[in-house]
């Protein structure tokens, strides 16, 4: 077994010459925190929305055509639906491990978004974008957009009623778009709403398209972290110069496989016991229908709340109309993932600290500013969140609609700002307030047997790059990699 | 026997239980499947099967191998490779920016080769340009031109009044404070003539001026496609004649032109005018007077 092993390893390497990659690549060391693992929960939501997404896509019919529904599911026996709604309710009620595998997918998705946003938290309040990561910024950035974009494509396809609903907000959204939106909205959906081909074209653009484009940016994603190491937090040993960590091989990815296998056990519990987007209750499309509490998921509700919240100010001029949606469907949008792809360059632009590398993270108290900037900036898309909930909030709470959305409004413009004023106290505070890891005591113990007390690492933190005067570096620092 | 070799069995043992647990586990879900299959216990079992599976892997990796930490030195990119040229050098070089190569004189089979030919560099760049150009016209063939066809809906002089399951509507026909959705004969369902029916009493409705004769006795017609964002107008509050869109809370005052009252509409639902048909039917007096629906740049 192991000489045929060897044998195949033999060819390649006649072949290929790929021993030397390989080696350096099994002993790379990645920085262990679990703030780390983040990402690594988006790509394996990912990896298993394909899994899971191909097996969809063996019953799944991308088509309009109407036929009329004889299943399963008796409630809807003999009613008129979209072939894309009745194979849905194919898929769930009929092939069998077919509820799972598509509940599976939406709750992967569902996880794949909300990972990506706490990572990109993460990777904002410690710094991480910093010079010389500004490019994977852009590209995680870029990564979130379509990660959205595809959500909202995947959602759309079964042709219930609340996905109709909400491609008639996307159509609305579209056409509000100065200059061109008619010419945008005719051509994304191939006529006047709701067009023929919207289904069949959304089919390609979510199964095809965009995870093409995904998985493209997660391999560039990927290979600019590995070419530039992981970022590391302050600590014993670890410097801008080193990172400190596990080696790839073996107990990274062991781990990191052994990770993989949590988070598809942790979808396929919510797969099988939570149930997520019940179509068969929704109803199939019909252009005249709404059901009350129409509600994407949960990634787009903050554009949804800002649709609600937003003053009804349509612009006519010139014998032309910016239309109301404009304001918070076409132009929030814009300016807020402006401001998030271009965040590094603008704290540069402010900090001046540019001009070096940076590979060990901040603590969100060290950066009171953008530490408040970010917590301010949370609350603002959070309220959005909550607001398009309004008549669900209101019914539940027994109170006025009306009333509520005023009061949302206010919340909207006032509580940013307090919640940005307080984290920047609170910051200040607790960056005065002696550092506690440094401040303990650490007892070590020398080569002879001896144990010494000291104090952390105040001999020299290893922030600044400088080699510590005690020699600790070595300490608990294990073989290099390359004595392997 | 050691602490750290006692630690490391009994890891082993566990690890080996969670294995075991994963394999039966895995076993359960083919026999669910084979005997019909359930979804919860489907989720459940395969859930259990690489929970325990990634435990025992995460367990291994953590306990059962070298702890580290390790260190490893990083580099700057530019630096990693002393050898290795700046790519803003070279990209000079091929454009023939650079006038001489790093190792002094001029090779005419060097990065510049190319770009000793700005002509046809130009050229080449032209020709590029204008092929992009041309791959870009079959997005035209994705939909039709919007013309006018955002302005009209279905609704023609003498349409008839039908419900969404095609029966006709009769004048007085509907109660007072009932509502109705209509479409024109021949186009049930269709998604810009959807129109609201609505029974207010005469003396009640505000009639603008010159719609004096659109509501042949306070039956009155609004399209049923918000101004806002275009979900269908659904909800009819009986006792304030108030019509709420469910999508994002927009008000219409019914008696007063459907004017929005509340929310984050701006216009008001463009009236249908109404008239009744010798048969005693009601019908429409011609399309809207103006665009249905949500906002759009040509719209006047």
């Amino acid at each position: 077994m192991t000489r045929t092993i060897k044998r195949a390893n033999r060819w390649f390497d006649d072949r290929l010459g790929a021993s030397g990659f390989v080696r350096t690549a099994l002993n790379k060391v990645f920085p262990d925190h679990w703030s780390f693992m983040l990402g690594e929960i988006a790509l394996y939501s990912f990896l298993l929305l394909v899994l899971t997404g191909i097996y969809l896509t063996f019953f799944f019919q991308p088509s309009l055509k109407e036929v009329v529904y004889d299943g399963a599911y008796a409630p809807l026996k003999g009613v008129e639906m979209s072939q894309a709604y009745e194979s849905t309710l194919r898929l769930s009620y009929e092939v069998r491990a077919g509820m799972v595998m598509r509940q599976m997918h939406h709750w992967a998705a569902i996880i794949f978004l909300a990972a990506i946003v706490v990572h990109v938290g993460r990777v904002f309040f410690t710094g991480a974008f910093r010079r010389p990561r500004e490019l994977n910024w852009i590209v995680g950035c870029s990564l979130l957009v379509l990660a959205m974009a595809n959500g909202f494509a995947g959602y759309s396809l079964p042709d219930d009623q609340l996905s109709g609903t909400g491609l008639r907000i996307a159509y609305s959204i579209a056409l509000s778009i100065p200059l061109g939106g008619t010419w945008v909205a005719y051509l994304l959906f191939g006529g006047e709403f709701p067009a023929e081909s919207i289904i069949s074209r959304l089919f390609v653009i979510h199964v095809l398209l965009l995870p093409l484009a995904i998985l493209g940016l997660l391999g560039v994603h990927m290979a600019i972290v590995w070419r530039q190491k992981h970022t590391q937090f302050r600590g014993p040993g670890k410097t801008e110069d080193n990172v400190v960590g596990s080696r790839l091989w073996p107990s990274y990815a062991l781990k990191s496989v052994g990770f993989f296998f949590l988070v598809s056990a942790v979808t396929a519990l919510l797969g099988g016991l939570a149930q997520v987007n019940p179509i068969w209750l929704y109803g199939p499309f019909r252009a005249a229908d709404v059901s009350a509490a129409s509600q994407p998921d949960w990634y787009v509700g903050w554009l949804d709340g800002a649709l609600r919240l937003f003053p009804g100010w349509e612009i006519r001029a010139f014998g032309h109309t910016i239309p109301a949606v404009f304001f918070p469907g076409v132009l929030l949008p814009t300016v807020s993932f402006g401001l998030l792809f271009g965040w590094p360059f603008i704290e540069a632009r402010f900090t001046k600290e540019d001009v070096r590398d940076h590979h060990l993270l901040d603590r969100p108290r060290e950066r009171p500013l953008r530490t408040g900037i970010g917590t301010g900036v949370i609350t603002f898309y959070v309220v959005l969140f909550f607001a398009a909930a309004t008549d669900v909030l209101a019914t539940v709470f027994d109170v006025s609609v009306t009333g509520l959305l005023v009061a949302f409004r206010v919340a909207l413009l006032c509580l940013p700002p307090v919640v940005a004023f307080v984290t920047y106290r609170l910051c200040k505070e607790a960056a005065a307030l002696p550092d506690e890891e440094d401040a303990a005591p650490v007892v070590v113990r020398t080569a002879s047997g001896a144990y010494v007390t000291g104090h952390g690492h105040q001999a020299g933190n290893g922030g600044d790059g400088t080699p510590r005067a005690d020699g600790l570096d070595e300490i608990g620092s294990g073989p290099r990699p390359d004595a392997h | 026997m050691s602490d750290t070799s006692r630690d490391e069995r009994r890891t082993e043992r566990a690890i080996a239980v969670a294995l075991v647990l994963s394999a039966i586990t895995a076993l359960g879900l083919a026999v669910t499947y084979a005997t019909g299959g359930q979804v919860q216990l489907e989720g459940f079992l395969l859930g259990l099967s690489l929970g325990t599976m990634g435990w025992a892997l995460c367990a291994w990796g953590k306990h059962l191998l070298p702890p580290g930490p390790f260190v490893q030195q990083r580099q700057h990119p530019a630096e990693a490779d002393p050898e290795q040229e700046p790519v803003s050098r070279l990209v000079d070089e091929a454009t023939g920016e650079a006038s001489t190569l790093p190792g002094g004189g001029t090779d005419t089979e060097g990065l510049d080769a190319v770009g000793r030919r700005p002509f046809l560099v130009k050229l080449l760049v032209g020709a590029a340009g204008a092929l992009g150009v041309a791959a870009l016209f079959p997005i035209r063939s994705l939909g039709p031109d919007p013309g006018r066809t955002l302005f009209r809906t279905s609704w023609r002089k003498g349409a008839r009044l039908v419900t969404e399951e095609g029966r006709l509507v009769r004048a007085g026909e509907l109660e007072v404070g009932s509502v109705l959705t209509v479409f024109p004969e021949g186009h049930i369902g269709e998604a810009d003539a959807q129109t609201l029916l609505i029974r207010a009493t005469e003396d009640d409705l505000r009639t603008r001026p010159g719609r004096e004769d659109w509501a042949p006795r306070g039956q009155v017609a609004y399209s049923k496609v918000c101004t806002h964002a275009g979900c269908p107008v659904g909800l009819y509050q009986v006792e304030s004649r108030r019509l709420l869109c469910p999508c994002h809370q927009s008000l219409f005052d019914v008696i007063d032109g459907a004017r929005p009252v509340f929310g984050p509409a701006s216009r008001s639902l463009p009236q249908l005018a109404l008239d009744v048909d010798d048969d005693g039917y009601l019908i429409a007096r011609g399309d809207y007077d103006e665009a249905i629906g949500p906002g759009f740049w040509e719209r006047p």
